[in-house]
């Protein structure tokens, strides 16, 4: 298991450079270019040749983009230097260390609640299968995978103030200074972006157990005289979590995806925010700087998830 | 009294708008301490009638509609889901089919074996377990100490069935329940576990439902054979009586279909024709008639019912054939 993890993180080294590659190359091939946007905006002076090489040329632009990148790498790779905003000229991992925490604590928390529904509904929807708790688990869950979770974020935001002048809190203060002002900004943000999730883990937690069930080994159970609390959750449970496990590793990407849309809606200056701003100034470093980080963080994701596949299911801890 | 009293069992399973009889009237007792085995083809009913008695039959689709399971002179199917817990893998464990697939994969063989232990003697983890390695050693499983805490994937296919032995005798069970125990396995491990379980019943003075189609394996562990088909009982006697003088045409044609040892192989085998019927659409009459070389028209009419042919012998037949 051990010898596993170390392989693990050090295939990531590989992956993490491609990344930055594409990454690197991609983003300075997208129309509209940051000196066309600079010089539009009136401070930097006329748009003259001689203004443009000037300021290619300040901010590092002028170079051959391998160079470019080798650079950028390097004080990646060496001094774990991500470069500067090229608006601000401060480091962009400052930048990102301070929307971070915003963005793990929505993803985390969305993560959480959509755990916390979707587990005990699917099992309980499995094992009354066909009764009215069932019906009403799953109509549930088809509404969370029909209704984006960007149209009930607006809703929520929308409606109160229409009906009552109300909206939801969005003075974000970071967890450790306040948790409950934070959590009161937090948790209708998550609560949507957790429902969203559950229903796709709703329903794989219950075809699972409806498919666990009906295995051999779960008449071995009954037949001992196991209660039917025991013979769900010692027996069938763990079994059917392992598919399910592999599903949120799966939907870990989109967690990403919704959060930054979510963001934008209820103004958590969070990462999402800071790549929608940094792609609109073309912000070359901000932009490959968070998306490597992002790429970072869903690999790591994974591996936690590799290592509960491996808490479940002994055939991967025994190899 | 007998042990068990099985009476007039009917389970059924609804699906579509048809009704499959998988037991369809079925009676027998079983003594304490004596083996019975259940014979028949794929389909005939076996393993519905052996989960019927511990009501481990899916709901839905199935159901047992009526009859009677006397254990100990109580009837099973009257009792609370409580009282029926409290006798699974207590005084009546079962053994299944499927050695590769009844093991939980992802509980050490120790916590499954130790699992009914726990529950019916009130034992703790720790105690239970340490009564899971004597099972182990009890079943001939080298390395015991080790083994508790193997995976089932750890264990190959015979060593999984001696696992699922020792969880059946976890509680010292007055009846047990073994389905095809060892189908699926090779011929030298069949006869080492059926020993065993011959050995360990007799040593707990316990009774064994035997089902097998290995007629085989009958003649050397029953004493008595009570033989199915298409969810009923065909013929029922003594070994001695079911394989010295069988007297339905079906059981003759089991008898004739397996290779006897002590024969010359000059007797050519004789496999049965044709194949069991459709349970949801079994044919009128004697439900083995199309098969039958000795049908006559009331075959086709009017259904036989188990009668005496002998003391403790019979049999559901019109026709006399040993004449
Ligand atoms: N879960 C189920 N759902 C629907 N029908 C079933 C179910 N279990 C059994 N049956 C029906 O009951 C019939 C008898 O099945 P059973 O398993 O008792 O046969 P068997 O004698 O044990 O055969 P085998 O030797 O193949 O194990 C089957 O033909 C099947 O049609
Ligand atoms: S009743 Fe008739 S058809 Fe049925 S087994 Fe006897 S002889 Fe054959
Ligand atoms: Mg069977």
């Amino acid at each position: 298991m051990y010898s596993y993890l170390v392989r693990r993180l050090i295939a990531l080294v590989p992956t993490l450079l491609f990344a930055s590659m594409i990454v690197f190359s991609v983003v300075r091939l997208v129309p509209g270019d940051i000196i066309d946007l600079m010089l539009s905006e009136s401070d930097f002076g006329a748009d003259t040749v001689e203004t443009r090489a000037e300021l290619e040329k300040a901010l590092g632009l002028d170079k051959p983009i391998y160079v470019q990148y080798f650079e950028w790498i390097g004080g990646i790779l060496f001094r774990f230097d991500f470069g500067n905003s090229l608006w601000q000229n401060t480091p962009v991992i400052d930048d990102i260390a301070e929307r971070m925490p915003y963005t793990i604590e929505l993803g985390v928390l969305s993560l959480l609640i959509a755990l916390l529904v979707a587990i005990p509904i699917g099992i309980y929807s499995a094992v009354r299968q066909e009764t009215i708790g069932d019906y009403a688990g799953r109509t549930v869950s088809i509404l969370g995978l029909a209704v984006p979770s960007f149209w009930i974020g607006t809703m929520v935001v929308i409606l109160p103030a229409i009906w009552w002048g109300w909206s939801p809190p969005t003075e974000v203060v970071p967890f450790f200074e306040d948790p409950v002002a934070n959590l009161q900004v937090f948790i209708i943000p998550s609560l949507i972006l957790g429902f969203s999730l559950s229903a796709v883990t709703m329903r794989m937690t219950r075809t699972m157990m409806l498919e666990v069930l009906r295995q051999d080994y779960v008449r071995t159970a009954w037949a001992k005289g196991l209660t039917e609390r025991v013979v769900v959750l010692r027996h069938a449970l763990k079994n059917a979590l392992i598919p399910v496990v592999t599903l949120i590793g799966l939907l870990v990407p989109f967690l990403f995806g919704g959060a930054v849309i979510i963001e934008q809606i209820f103004t958590i200056p969070g990462m999402g925010q800071l790549l929608l701003d940094s792609v609109s100034t073309r912000d070359y470093p901000l932009i490959t700087g968070i998306t490597l980080i992002i790429g970072f963080l869903i690999i790591v994701l994974n591996l936690v998830i590799d290592l509960c596949y491996a808490y479940l299911d002994p055939k991967v801890r025994y190899g | 009294m007998a042990l068990l009293e099985v009476k007039n069992l009917h389970t059924h399973f609804f699906a579509e708008g048809s009704v499959v009889k998988a037991v369809d009237g079925v009676s027998f007792d079983v003594e304490p301490g004596e083996t019975l085995a259940i014979v028949g083809e794929s389909g005939s009913g076996k393993s519905v009638t052996a989960m019927s008695i511990l009501r481990l039959i899916p709901n839905p689709p199935g159901e047992i509609v009526d009859g009677e399971i006397r254990f100990e002179g109580q009837d099973i199917l009257e009792m609370t889901d409580e009282q029926v817990q409290d006798l699974r893998g207590n005084k009546i464990a079962m053994i299944f089919q499927e050695p590769m697939t009844s093991l939980n994969p992802v509980l050490t063989v120790g916590r499954q074996i130790a699992e009914p232990i726990e529950l019916h003697r009130q034992a703790p983890l720790d105690k239970a377990l340490e009564m899971a390695k004597v099972l182990l050693r009890k079943v001939h499983i080298a390395e015991h100490d080790k083994r508790v805490s193997s995976y089932p994937h750890q264990l190959s296919g015979g060593m999984r069935q001696r696992v699922m032995i020792a969880m059946g005798m976890a509680c010292e069970p007055k009846l047990i329940i073994a389905d095809e125990p060892t189908t699926a396995l090779d011929v030298t491990v069949q006869a080492q576990l059926l020993e065993l379980l011959k050995e360990l019943t007799r040593e707990g003075h316990s009774s064994l439902i035997l089902i097998t189609h290995d007629l085989g394996v009958v003649a050397r562990y029953a004493d008595r054979i009570v033989v199915m088909y298409a969810g009923r009982i065909v013929e029922q006697g003594t070994a001695r009586d079911i394989f010295e003088r069988p007297h339905h045409p079906y059981t003759i044609g089991l008898m004739n279909s397996i290779p006897k040892l002590d024969q010359d192989t000059k007797e050519k085998l004789i496999p049965i024709p044709g194949a069991p019927p459709d349970l949801a659409n079994v044919p009128e009459g004697c439900a083995f008639n199309p098969r039958c070389e000795f049908a006559v028209e009331k075959c086709r009419q009017q259904r036989p019912t188990l009668e005496p042919v002998a003391v403790g012998h019979y049999k559901a037949c019109w026709v006399d054939v040993r004449s």
